[in-house]
């Protein structure tokens, strides 16, 4: 099969996915007594009513760019990073630390935000990875455990008398002024959208570099062989224990560049979690959406993106936004059984047909 | 061995008669008008290079593929063959070149498998294993039923695949390449197990490339060519040089012409190594082994002496326990891969899927897998997408790896012999000094053989070195200037390549008197 063949088939399967994602969704729609064309369009409405409502998705879409981006390639290089969760937190508070206590000018400032939240990510998972590469730890158990200690570290920084918001509150002093990164004021008035900013530039930029890395450069070349084959990689000359950290810092960077963006664009300050926010996990399914391509990722995350803000407008016909879960977990479950349907409808075509040569 | 033929070859019978099969794969004709008769207790064999269409005739019997036009009878009647299972109520059965076994399963319970027999709610595994016994018992396979399959040799792996296949009632059995993976002594084994069978009035099909294996077994032989039926022989009546010449269309040499070398320096120089195996026990115990500009050295030896851990030794991925291994007079010992592949050691690996290739590359990434940082592969970082894929084309044309125009294809999607002929050209355009090949014609036709061996000949006569690792008796004796025989972690003896026979290098790899001048 040849290449556009795969990525067509790739596509074909994800969108019969998404089809039966939303079948189930207004099946479980009807049963809660709601009109699942009512709800479906007040989520299409919602999505593409107006200019505010579609660049408040964008907005809410460019930090699961960035997550999609650091799992789609972990999965590219042979490691699953469930830990991108604990990245963008990392990064978020990094960036928001930074924000709230450094003094600088204005483009300088956001600039130090985001080394140090690119810094923390990568640290973050650099961690982990270490503990793979010199002790054998399996990388799903300890991102899992990461994911936790960043979450209640940055619970404890948020309640540090140096970071705390005066007056009441369970969050952080706003960021400084200086170090957002919000589009001009003249952007905000015209779309109406108070949080418009240049993540989804960064985002798209970054997944064109991460494009570039894995298809066209050497770093990408060893980081895929030791992916698919690390033995024959190995016996390549490829230092695979190497490849391991580089690709899993990157992943973390990306992740830990996505909490900054969502910090910096979006809600310029940091609150004490109640439980994890999900960024992470939901990067999961972005990847997965995008087939693991950087470029499908930019797709894949405004779907979700939308998905996300669209999803709150479903109270006003009293269907819980929940039911976006549900639909995007659909989607997951059928976009991995995908290789069922696929086999099924290729043998069925190679039957009739005389198909593919193996 | 040729008066088994026919005596118990049922000629009235025919209880597979596939006539005239096509199979085409889009514009691809794999199978193009193929005939095949198989009688009552007969041993079928057909014989192909790799990806001549064989595979696809047999998955077409056994219901995988559905021709695109023919017939197909069995015991006499029209069968429409649609899938597996329809073949297995026919009483056709297929063993696989890979087992489909589950490894911490005992043997009984594999082979009960999907059909387990009952007793109320339970399975009656009493009842399973007297019935597996009895099978094997009668055609004297010597299975332990108890025994668990990871604990078991690949040998008897196979024979409980075969089990398998017999305890749902297969008549016709198809082994595909069932020597691939066995010892020669296995090998002779499974040749009596199969006699048995046809004895009992089953019937054979034996897909392969190895002639030595049809001689000794098979009745009737069908040649296949690029898709089409060549012809179908009486075994008795031919040999093998023929059978060769008509598989592979043109005259084969059995023989490499070598010319007329003397050794110049070591290249490779091993005094006193020492190395253990994956459990930690010590299996490499003092081994001294030199390698010389302008000779192969063949070592030979039973598998299990401790070749495997010294290619890890000396290709990087193992670390020894004592020794020195030098190269080209530097240290080499305990190096990193890179570092050993940098002093100019390359290696064609044993496992050629797991060490040689990246199955998901395309091939033409594969062919520049230690070389890719390099120029002109790449600059400043930026691969070289162009320059990769001009190197891949002029390799695949050099070295005739097919399908044509295959560089974009992934390394997986080749045959066994196309995915060595990649390695191969990767490793000897490397044109380093030292070139170690283990087992490199594992699984290949004699075509990929005579080739394979040519290169290594050909590095030889062009003054490197080369270390030949191999279980093949033919292959160390044809192509070795010296042939060094370890045993238990030592050299247990040497001897001129030109002057080895098989008996005592047979005595010396069983641990024998050595015959050390």
């Amino acid at each position: 099969m040849n290449k556009k063949g795969i990525l067509y088939s790739n596509a074909l399967y994800t969108f019969m996915a998404i089809i039966v994602g939303f079948c189930v969704g207004a099946v479980l729609l009807a049963a809660a007594g709601i009109d699942p064309l009512e709800a479906y369009g007040k989520l299409f409405s919602g999505i593409f009513g107006n200019v505010k409502c579609m660049t408040w998705c964008v907005v809410y879409a460019s930090p699961l760019i960035f997550t999609g981006l650091s799992v789609a390639f972990s999965f590219r290089t042979g490691v699953f990073n469930i830990g991108a969760e604990g990245q963008f937190v990392a990064g978020s508070l990094a960036a928001c630390a930074v924000g709230v206590l450094a003094d600088a000018p204005a483009p300088l400032h956001a600039l130090l935000c985001i080394s140090a939240a690119v810094a923390a990510g990568a640290l973050w998972a650099a961690v982990a990875a270490l503990m793979k590469v010199k002790r054998g730890i399996n990388e799903v158990l300890s991102f899992i455990m990461f994911n936790w200690l960043a979450f209640y570290l940055s619970n404890y920084v948020v309640n540090l008398p140096a970071m705390r918001r005066t007056g009441g509150g369970e969050a952080t002093k706003d960021i400084a002024g200086t170090a957002l990164i919000l589009a001009p004021q003249g952007l905000i008035r015209l779309t109406g959208c108070s949080a418009v900013n240049y993540g989804i530039l960064l985002a798209v930029a970054a997944a064109l570099i991460i494009w570039f890395i894995i298809n066209k450069t050497t770093l990408g070349f060893g980081l895929r062989a030791v992916g698919y084959n690390p033995f024959a990689a190995k016996y390549g000359g490829i230092n695979a224990d190497r490849a391991v950290m580089t690709a899993m810092s990157i992943s973390g960077a990306l992740a830990g560049l996505g909490g900054a963006v969502q910090t910096l664009g979006m809600s310029w300050r940091l609150s004490q979690f109640a439980g994890q926010e999900g960024f992470g996990f939901q990067g999961i399914t972005v990847a997965l959406i995008g087939s693991s391509n950087p470029i499908g990722c930019i797709f894949a995350g405004l779907f979700y993106g939308a998905m996300k803000y669209g999803g709150t407008k479903l109270s006003l016909v009293n269907a819980p936004a929940e039911v976006v879960d549900i639909i995007m977990g659909t989607i997951i479950i059928f976009i991995a059984v995908a290789h069922i349907f696929r086999n099924f409808f290729v043998s069925k075509f190679a039957k009739e047909k005389g198909g593919e040569c193996e | 061995m040729e008066d088994h033929a026919e005596d118990h070859v049922d000629l009235d019978t025919a209880v597979i008669q596939m006539e005239n099969i096509v199979k085409k794969f889009g514009t691809f004709t794999a199978n193009d008008h193929i005939s095949l008769t198989v009688h009552k207790g007969e041993v079928h064999a057909v014989l192909g290079e790799n990806g001549a269409g064989k595979s696809t005739l047999m998955n077409v019997l056994y219901g995988l593929y559905r021709p695109t036009s023919g017939t197909i009878k069995v015991n006499g009647e029209p069968a429409d063959i649609d899938s597996p299972r329809k073949a297995i109520r026919l009483g056709i059965g297929m063993v696989h070149q890979h087992f489909m076994l589950v490894q911490p399963f005992t043997v009984t319970e594999n082979i009960i498998l999907g059909m387990e027999p009952m007793k109320g709610i339970t399975v009656d595994e009493k009842a399973a294993r007297e019935r597996i016994m009895e099978l094997s018992e009668r055609y004297e396979m010597k299975v332990d039923p108890d025994a668990r399959v990871e604990d078991i040799s690949v040998g008897m792996q196979q024979r409980v695949e075969i089990l398998k296949v017999l305890y749902r009632g297969a008549d016709i059995l198809i082994l595909d390449e069932p020597t691939a993976s066995l010892t020669p002594q296995e090998i002779t084994e499974l040749i009596s197990i199969i006699r048995n069978l046809t004895r009992d009035g089953k019937s054979v099909i034996l897909i392969t490339h190895k002639l030595k294996e049809i001689k000794a077994s098979a009745d009737y032989c069908t040649i296949i060519r690029s898709g089409r039926c060549v012809d179908t022989v009486k075994v008795s009546g031919t040999s093998e040089r023929e059978l060769a010449s008509r598989m592979v269309g043109r005259d084969v040499m059995f023989q490499v012409d070598k010319k007329e070398l003397t050794p110049g320096e070591p290249v490779l120089e091993m005094t006193g190594l020492r190395g253990c195996d994956y459990r930690g026990v010590e299996v490499l115990k003092g081994l001294d082994l030199t390698v010389r500009r302008g000779e192969i050295v063949g070592l030979a030896g039973v598998d299990g002496n401790g070749q495997s851990e010294l290619v890890e030794i000396l290709t990087g991925l193992r670390r020894g326990t004592g020794g020195h291994v030098k190269m080209l007079g530097r240290d080499v010992f305990n190096a990193s891969p890179k570092e050993i592949f940098g002093q100019g050691i390359t290696s064609i690996p044993e496992d050629r899927q797991k060490y040689g290739l990246v199955l998901d590359f395309s091939v033409a990434e594969n062919l520049v897998l230690q070389n890719y940082a390099k120029l002109p592969y790449a600059k400043q970082g930026i691969l070289q997408n162009g320059v990769i894929m001009c190197h891949a084309k002029e390799l695949i044309k050099q070295f005739d790896i097919r399908p044509e125009s295959c560089e974009t294809m992934t390394a997986g999607q080749l045959s066994g012999g196309n995915q060595q002929k990649v390695i191969i050209a990767r490793e000897v355009t490397n044109d380093s000094d030292l070139l170690i090949a283990v087992n490199p014609t594992r699984g290949l036709d004699v075509g990929a053989i005579e080739f394979v061996h040519r290169y290594l000949v050909d590095q030889r006569n062009k003054n490197k070195a080369v270390l030949l690792v191999s279980f093949e008796l033919d292959e160390i004796m044809s192509l070795s200037d010296r042939i060094e025989v370890i045993f238990n972690g030592q050299i247990a003896g040497n001897m001129a390549g030109s002057d080895a026979d098989e008996k005592t290098l047979g005595l010396m790899m069983a641990g024998g008197e050595s015959h050390n001048e």
